[in-house]
């Protein structure tokens, strides 16, 4: 670089960090986020695998990059995308913008909407109560992941989605390449990923022999043959599957996460336990608390210069938005690193910001509420049937959470 | 067909997702954390039904000016 760019071109860009900061320990947040949105909320990081990117550390900066209207994600595919991956993978929603993003978006999220969901709810619960009902049958100690934690969140989507309940053991192994950073090889993503679109791919055909059925997955494909220009048959394909594939991985992740949490704080558990009526605020605490991402994934591209956090980002270049690091600042939630489950002002960032919310995040929450009720109160000697140091935590996936979760009550 | 569209956020049911002022920049923007429509009475455009469709929360809510049908969300 000559002199006269330098001067130019004024600001300040660090030395790249390598990232994620550290091997992720269980459930603990790096301290380095903290140190980081004191003394330098806009980062450079450098990811396994793509290029450099700012990593933006504080709530209000998060949420700029994840809202503003000047950043978006449909750049990355034609960039070589800072990523925990070491192929690129596109995710359909998630690798586009308003309008485009829009007309996808809008097709699903009616069925996702926090009434629509709510009226699933006594279906949820009495599945969570017979799943539950089972485990005590076969008695302590029984793994929560296997016989709570999975099946609750796939019988709940298979039913909204239209999925056969059957195919659970063949699609939930398929469902792991959508989480997967290094767990599985490139290969074996892919193939599950064809596997995965080969199987919803049957389903629709399904649904076009017989016509008329009102699961989601009758409604998308209605969308398509009504108006071509609503979805291509790709498109179709590859939202259902990622509506089966997300719609349960992550709160499968989450249910055993959240009970860890529960019984590391024995004090907020036994106050969850005298007040059941506080599930709702538990549940929005635990999804702030809980660093479910390991670092940071889907950056998003300034489509002009814009200033975030003191840092001026020039057109084109990615910025990461740590969630969990948003949700442990201090400037919004008063001493953030303490679980209070009884938290009033919680605007968390759990499920992200801007147009890519989590699109299945009302549901989530339902899933998450049944689930956390349903233990609490029916089982109240909870405890975990190995020492802790013999739990095994997920590696290589793009979300923390337990292998497995051996219980007694 | 009607000439204008009066648009509602519920702010009790508004979670602040920003998901409208990222449909419709130019008719939702977010005010300490809640999302509120730039203009109440605007002409019609499809880009603001999208949006109200897109809440998850149905906080958004599109009218006839004239005569208070409602527009969006549908059902």
């Amino acid at each position: 670089m000559t002199e006269s760019a330098q001067t130019a071109d004024s600001r300040v860009v660090p030395p790249a960090r390598p990232y994620p900061f550290s091997v992720p320990d269980r459930l603990v947040v790096d301290p380095t986020y903290g140190e980081l949105r004191e003394n330098e909320p806009m980062t450079r990081v450098k990811l396994p695998y793509g290029e450099e990117a700012w990593l933006a550390t504080r709530y209000e900066d998060v949420r700029t990059v994840l809202g503003d209207v000047r950043f978006g994600r449909a750049p990355a595919v034609q960039r070589d995308e800072p990523r925990l991956t070491p192929r690129q993978q596109y995710s359909g929603m998630l690798t586009m913008d308003p309008p485009d993003h829009t007309r996808l978006r809008r097709l699903v999220a009616k069925a996702f909407t926090a009434r629509r969901v709510e009226a699933l709810r006594p279906r949820a619960q009495e599945i969570a109560d017979a799943l539950v009902d089972d485990m005590v049958r076969i008695g302590p100690p029984a793994d929560l992941v296997e016989h709570v934690a999975t099946p609750l969140p796939i019988q709940v989507i298979c039913e909204l989605l239209g999925v056969p309940y059957a195919d659970r053991d063949r699609f939930h192994l398929w469902s792991e390449a959508i989480v997967s950073t290094t767990s599985l090889p490139p290969e074996t993503i892919q193939e599950y990923l064809n596997n995965l679109w080969g199987y919803i791919g049957d389903l629709v055909a399904e649904r076009r022999r017989e016509p008329g059925i009102d699961d989601l997955l009758g409604v998308l494909v209605r969308a398509r043959d009504e108006n071509q220009d609503r979805l291509s048959e790709t498109e179709l394909v590859e939202l259902a599957a990622g509506l089966l594939a997300a719609g349960h991985e992550t709160t499968v992740t989450q249910v055993p996460n959240f009970v860890y949490v529960l019984l590391n704080n024995p004090d907020q558990l036994a106050r969850l336990r005298a007040d059941p009526s506080l599930v709702p605020a538990a549940v929005e605490e635990l999804l702030r608390y809980v660093p479910l991402g390991v670092g940071s994934s889907f950056a998003r591209y300034a489509k002009e210069d814009v200033e975030v956090g003191g840092v001026l980002v020039r057109a084109g270049e990615p910025v990461l938005g740590s969630l969990s690091s948003a949700n442990r600042d201090g400037a919004v939630f008063a001493d953030p690193d303490r679980l209070d489950l009884g938290r009033e002002q919680n605007p968390h960032l759990g499920f992200g910001h801007g147009v890519h919310h989590c699109v299945g995040a009302q549901l989530a929450r339902m899933e998450l509420q049944v689930a956390v009720a349903t233990l609490v109160t029916r089982l109240p000697g909870l405890r975990l049937a190995v020492p802790e140091a013999e739990l095994q935590w997920k590696r290589g996936m793009l979300v923390r959470g337990l292998l497995g979760m051996p219980v007694a009550w | 067909m009607s000439t204008a569209w009066r648009i509602g956020v519920d702010s009790r049911r508004c979670i602040g997702t920003s998901i409208c002022a990222g449909t419709a920049p130019e008719h939702f923007r977010l005010v300490d954390g809640l999302s509120a429509p730039l203009a109440d009475v605007v002409a019609p455009a499809e880009v603001i039904i999208d949006a109200a469709d897109s809440c998850p929360v149905e906080a958004i809510t599109v009218r006839d000016a004239a005569d208070d049908r409602l527009i969006a969300p549908e059902e």
